[in-house]
């Protein structure tokens, strides 16, 4: 990198007021990051286990309902809920629109909401049905 | 001849990763489609509990759950690939660190795509089980 160390540099990171908009930009990536591994590997694992023979199926479903199972699982699907509400988000902003600051912010906070609540309504279903 | 092309003109449409928007707009397309798969399967599960073996298996023998599982093992690889090939190329500054991260990526999202659509395949053509 040639920099002229003259000129001034753009303001760094750090110097902006921390906004809803700039949490969900960087929680996309972190969720995204996180489907993309230990969803990915999680998917892998169950349909291998489901073509399996019955013991490897019995392996994944007795991991898939523990405490660490059932934690990783609500990780993955706020994760995957947080994702999903950001990309729709991003594909509005992708056509141009959505950018007025307080609708902007007003989005921005509606994915965080969304993705807790929808992450409640997810474990209660399934609460529901295990019971 | 080459020193007749003005430099603008060399990298005109090619874009600053050298290949247009051609992995932004193949992005966009995988995550519409992997938003879309997933709300399929988060409902098909719903309704295919508990989750017996042979009643996940019997399900995935229907080609109207096989077809679309292949499609979100595809759409789910491909876009995984997309996205974290953006993450390392915005983090991973070195030349040579990035084509090796790259080149694992790769090989990760095929190998692991590759395994879990097998693992379709051989249930939805497999025998029904006894």
């Amino acid at each position: 990198m040639h920099r002229n160390p003259d000129r001034p540099l753009s303001p760094h990171l750090t110097v902006w007021k921390w906004g809803p908009h700039m949490a969900v930009s960087i929680l996309h990536r972190i969720t995204g990051g996180a489907l993309a591994t230990v969803g990915a590997l999680v998917l892998v694992w169950g349909l291998l286990a489901a073509a399996g023979p019955p013991d490897a199926w019995a392996t994944f479903t007795k991991w898939a309902t523990s405490w660490l199972g059932i934690l990783v699982g609500i990780g993955l699907s706020w994760a995957f809920f947080q994702h999903s509400l950001s990309g729709l988000r991003h594909l509005v902003l992708d056509i141009g629109a959505g950018f007025e600051l307080r609708t902007n912010k007003l989005w921005a906070n509606a994915t965080l909401a969304g993705a807790v609540l929808l992450t409640a309504a997810f474990w209660a279903l399934v609460w529901g049905l295990a019971k | 001849m080459s020193e007749m092309e003005t430099p603008i003109a060399r990298v005109r449409g090619l874009g600053s990763a050298r290949e247009g928007a051609g992995h932004w707009w193949q992005e966009r397309q995988t995550s519409l489609g992997a938003f879309l798969l997933y709300l399929w399967l988060l409902v098909s599960l719903v309704r295919l509990a508990p989750f017996d073996q042979r009643v996940v298996a019997d399900w995935l023998r229907d080609p109207f759950a096989a077809v679309p599982m292949l499609l979100l093992v595809w759409v789910t690889f491909r876009h995984l690939r997309d996205g974290l090939q953006v993450a390392v190329e915005d983090y991973v500054h070195d030349e040579g660190n990035k084509f090796f991260v790259l080149l694992l990526l790769n090989l990760f999202a095929v190998a692991a795509g590759a395994l879990a659509a097998f693992a379709v395949l051989k249930i939805a053509l497999g025998p029904p089980a006894a």
